[in-house]
């Protein structure tokens, strides 16, 4: 008993000291990230408030006045980092008055919501659709889904968008063409977003079972006599997920904070859609602070699932 | 194990989606209030501000129009009209205008317009800490640009407060436009009590967004719509008669139009290009005229383009009616660098009917390739590379296409490329004139000549062709000065004759707005600075 606390503590302590070095790792990532894209940002010609009239100088300075853009650059990117640290992101450029706190807290639970629902899609479309195809190895069931999904891969998001829209919206009338309005304006946008995931985590479920299934322990479960279902759902199921969720936790990142051209087409006013005007419009602060967000996101995804994999495969041990 | 991992997963992921929902059950209400009279526009990309003084957009703009008023207004014919000012006089310069403001103009919660909320706001857009971007339009003003420039006090400006109903404005040079200047967003009263207290958050909220217009703002979902209902206090309450005006974010053309299709839209003011063609079969589509033009600008210093010759055989190789009529399917082909619908206000008919045409719709190639010949160039030979730039864009890079095949053929010249480049990156390079031709388009401010004119004197901005003659310069300057509007626009076309004769760009149509409009909607205006007046919309079903 003694000896399995210590060896409980061991493992928990183990956990904790590597989460807290991955933490610390993670901080000089997103520091990076940060100053490599102040730099590169500030390179590009052009700035906020580059117009096809050309801005009077006076009103030139004014504007580069109130937003300290006529500081010198090392000093803009010291204030920033400062107000980084304390949370603050800053005022949008373009949109007066707006901050980018306020915009990723308005539209990321809009592009979350659409990810999440496209994950939903993914997992329940992808992952049984491949797992059937592996069961049913060469049969018309494999066939069937392994071709939806060879389509799914080909087929970009924005034509299934438009046929979407054009059919179930237009001409049959059934939902909204676009905008965020009720729960059926997440229908069509989510299908459009998860059609490419689906249809490859359903080629990867296959392709991982088929590996799995043709394991030595798989053989000796079955000569064991234990019943198919128990088989493949609790000895060949979890091995064969580890790929997936490889593959599922960086896009889960980039789900969730949405698709430019899923938002744009639909008109959802999500976060996705900043990623690209930001830099359009040289709005410096919602640049630097949406990609803040997304490395914020996706090294912390990627830490959870190290953690994981783990509690899925005994074999992997974090830490060591 | 991963078994529950993935149910929990499974479970979450359904329980946020479904428990988070969105929006609410909202589009029904929009498409259909019980026989209310709704309108529901599609205003494209959320505004970047509404605040009359910040607002630099057309679209943003209709939102300031509807919800607050000028001292003048614009009808129907786009010829200023009393709005909070019942009367006004001029002296005889044209240099001082004084406003009689009408006594029963109100805010939305009741209070009286006065002559004070119109020296706060124009104050308030010319201070340099505000910033705003199109302060120029308040440049008129005695003193207004060294107020701007922080080098003069509030005290010097030409604006003066005579008593609550009274407002005395002096310009800084005689301007017979004024009135229309007075239409422009910019110029729209504030509220100093509401400004101040709620500081850059004031027009962020319908609460606070208290305007003095035929409008009022009840709901901004952002990024989504904004929907605004009539302003109860508004002096001709009378005049409006929709119940509530929906304005939609819907950026994307395609997406525009497939809710329009659906009968969830009842105006758009776009549509794809490659539709054109079908809609133009269907009443409801409507090419709506714009003070613009869209042209190429030579940089006038680099070779080949330092040769008017040459300038003017590449105008003349471009056929603007195929331009127009095949490429991108609307517009209304360019002869000349001001738009129709400007008035020659000496004449009293149109500037661009009394000004001529300097350029003909169709392509004069032998014409062109004669003056390449006697310009050095025969047959295009020893013609140096020349570059066309123009930023990334579908419409734009049709039109340069279309362009290109102009020149090599009716030229005969084949080292001509051209190169698009990320907007920014364009704007900078063709304000640092580190071009030979690039696209450019004006889109006027104000409803006059000059609006388009002065953008070619020597220290203009907007200048990118690099030319400058001082000629020109005297006749922009003699048509400030000028009291009388027969000397003013005589100037004006001799100016225009000038930059045509010199070739400095080649007009090649003028915009249009392509909407499409639900027969049911009348009384709709457009103006032709693109704002929407919806006033006097009605829905009659």
């Amino acid at each position: 008993m003694v000896s399995f606390i210590k060896t409980f503590y061991g493992v928990q302590f183990r956990m904790l000291s590597y989460i807290i070095k991955r933490l610390a790792t993670s901080l000089v990532t997103i520091w990076m990230v940060v100053t490599i894209t102040f730099l590169l940002m500030h390179t590009i010609p052009g700035g906020p408030f580059t117009r096809e009239k050309a801005l009077p100088l006076a009103v030139l300075k004014n504007i580069e006045a109130r937003y300290n853009l006529n500081d010198p650059l090392w000093k803009q990117y010291t204030d920033y980092i400062q107000n980084l640290a304390r949370g603050d992101l800053g005022p949008s450029f373009k949109y007066q008055g707006v901050t980018v706190n306020q915009i990723i807290a308005e539209s990321f639970p809009i592009s979350a919501q659409l990810g999440l629902a496209s994950l939903f899609i993914m997992l329940f479309v992808g992952l049984p659709a491949g797992i059937i195809s592996a069961l049913r190895q060469t049969k018309w069931q494999d066939h069937l889904a392994m071709t939806l999904a060879t389509v799914g891969v080909a087929v970009p998001n924005f034509v299934v968008a438009t046929l979407l829209m054009y059919i179930v919206g237009v001409k049959l009338g059934w939902l909204p063409t676009a905008r965020w309005l009720s729960w059926q304006s997440v229908i069509m946008p989510s299908i459009a977003l998860a059609g490419y995931y689906t249809a490859y985590v359903a080629r990867l479920t296959r392709s991982s079972m088929l590996e799995v299934l043709q394991q030595d322990y798989i053989r000796t479960a079955r000569a064991k006599g234990l019943p198919e279902r128990v088989v493949v759902y609790k000895h060949a199921l979890k091995n064969a997920l580890i790929p997936i969720i490889t593959y599922l936790g960086p896009i889960l990142a980039g789900i969730l904070t949405g698709s430019f051209v899923i938002e744009k087409i639909f008109a959802i006013p999500g976060l996705g859609e900043h990623f690209v005007a930001s830099i359009g419009n040289r709005d410096y602060t919602v640049i630097l602070g949406v990609t803040v967000f997304y490395a914020t996101l996706l090294v912390a995804v990627n830490l959870i699932v190290d953690i994981l994999y783990c509690f899925i495969d005994p074999r992997i041990r974090l830490g060591k | 194990m991963s078994k529950r991992i993935l149910l929990m997963l499974m479970a979450l992921v359904l329980v946020v989606t479904l428990a988070t929902g969105c929006g609410g059950g909202e589009n029904k209400q929009l498409a259909n209030e019980g026989g209310a009279k709704v309108l529901r526009h599609n205003h494209g990309e959320e505004p970047e501000s509404i605040d009359p003084a910040l607002s630099t957009t057309v679209d943003g703009g209709s939102i300031v129009i509807a919800c607050f008023e000028g001292l003048t207004s614009l009808d129907e014919n786009d010829l200023p009209v009393a709005g909070v000012a019942e009367s006004w006089d001029v002296n005889e310069n044209k240099t001082l205008y004084t406003f009689h403001l009408r006594k029963d103009a109100k805010w939305s919660d009741g209070q009286p317009v006065t002559a004070n909320d119109f020296d706060y706001a124009w104050n308030r857009a010319l201070h340099p800490d505000t910033a705003a971007e199109y302060a120029y339009q308040l440049f008129y003003i005695k003193n207004a640009p060294e107020y701007n420039e922080g080098a003069t006090n509030s005290k010097a400006l030409g604006i003066k407060v005579v008593d609550e109903y009274t407002l005395e404005v002096e310009l800084s040079a005689p301007t017979p436009y004024f009135l229309t200047l007075t239409t422009f967003p910019t110029l729209f009263p504030v509220r100093q009590d509401i400004v101040e207290t709620n500081s850059k958050q004031w027009a962020l909220n319908p609460e606070t967004y208290i305007g003095n217009g035929p409008f009022k703002l009840v709901e901004w979902q952002s990024k989504d719509h904004m929907k605004f209902v009539p302003n109860e206090f508004y002096w001709d309450r009378n005049r409006v008669k929709l119940d509530a005006v929906v304005k939609t974010f819907i950026a994307e053309a395609s997406t525009m139009l497939a809710g329009y299709e659906a009968g969830e839209l009842d105006v758009i003011d776009s549509v794809p290009l490659n539709e054109i063609d079908n809609l133009k079969q269907n009443d409801e589509f409507q090419m709506i005229t714009q003070l613009g033009t869209y042209y190429y600008c030579f940089n006038v210093t680099r070779p080949p383009f330092d040769n008017p010759k040459v300038r003017k055989a590449f105008a003349l190789a471009i056929d603007r009616e195929d331009i127009t009529n095949k490429v991108r399917k609307s517009g209304v082909p360019a002869t000349a660098f001001v738009a129709p619908g400007v008035p020659d206000t000496a004449a009293g008919k149109d500037f661009r009917e009394v000004g001529g045409e300097y350029f003909p719709i169709k392509a004069q190639p032998q014409e062109a390739q004669r003056l390449l010949a006697e310009a050095g160039y025969p047959d295009g030979q020893g013609l140096p590379n020349v570059t066309f730039i123009f930023n990334s864009n579908e419409e734009h890079q049709i039109i340069a296409e279309a362009a290109l095949e102009m020149w090599k053929q009716n030229l005969g010249i084949e080292n001509i490329t051209i190169n698009n480049q990320e907007f920014a990156v364009f704007i900078n390079t063709r304000q640092n004139g580190d071009f030979q031709i690039a696209r450019h388009g004006w889109l006027g401010d104000y409803n006059d000549p000059m609006t388009f004119l002065d953008l070619f004197t020597t220290d203009n901005g907007n200048n990118d062709a690099q030319w400058s003659s001082k000629d020109f310069d005297e006749l922009i300057d003699k048509a400030r000065l000028a009291t009388d509007e027969g000397d003013r626009m005589a100037a004006l076309h001799e100016a225009e004759k000038i930059i045509m004769e010199e070739v400095i760009m080649i007009p090649i149509f003028h915009d249009t707005e392509n909407t499409m409009i639900k027969p049911y909607v009348k009384g709709l205006v457009k103006s032709l600075l693109g704002f929407t007046y919806y006033d006097k919309a009605d829905i009659v079903k």
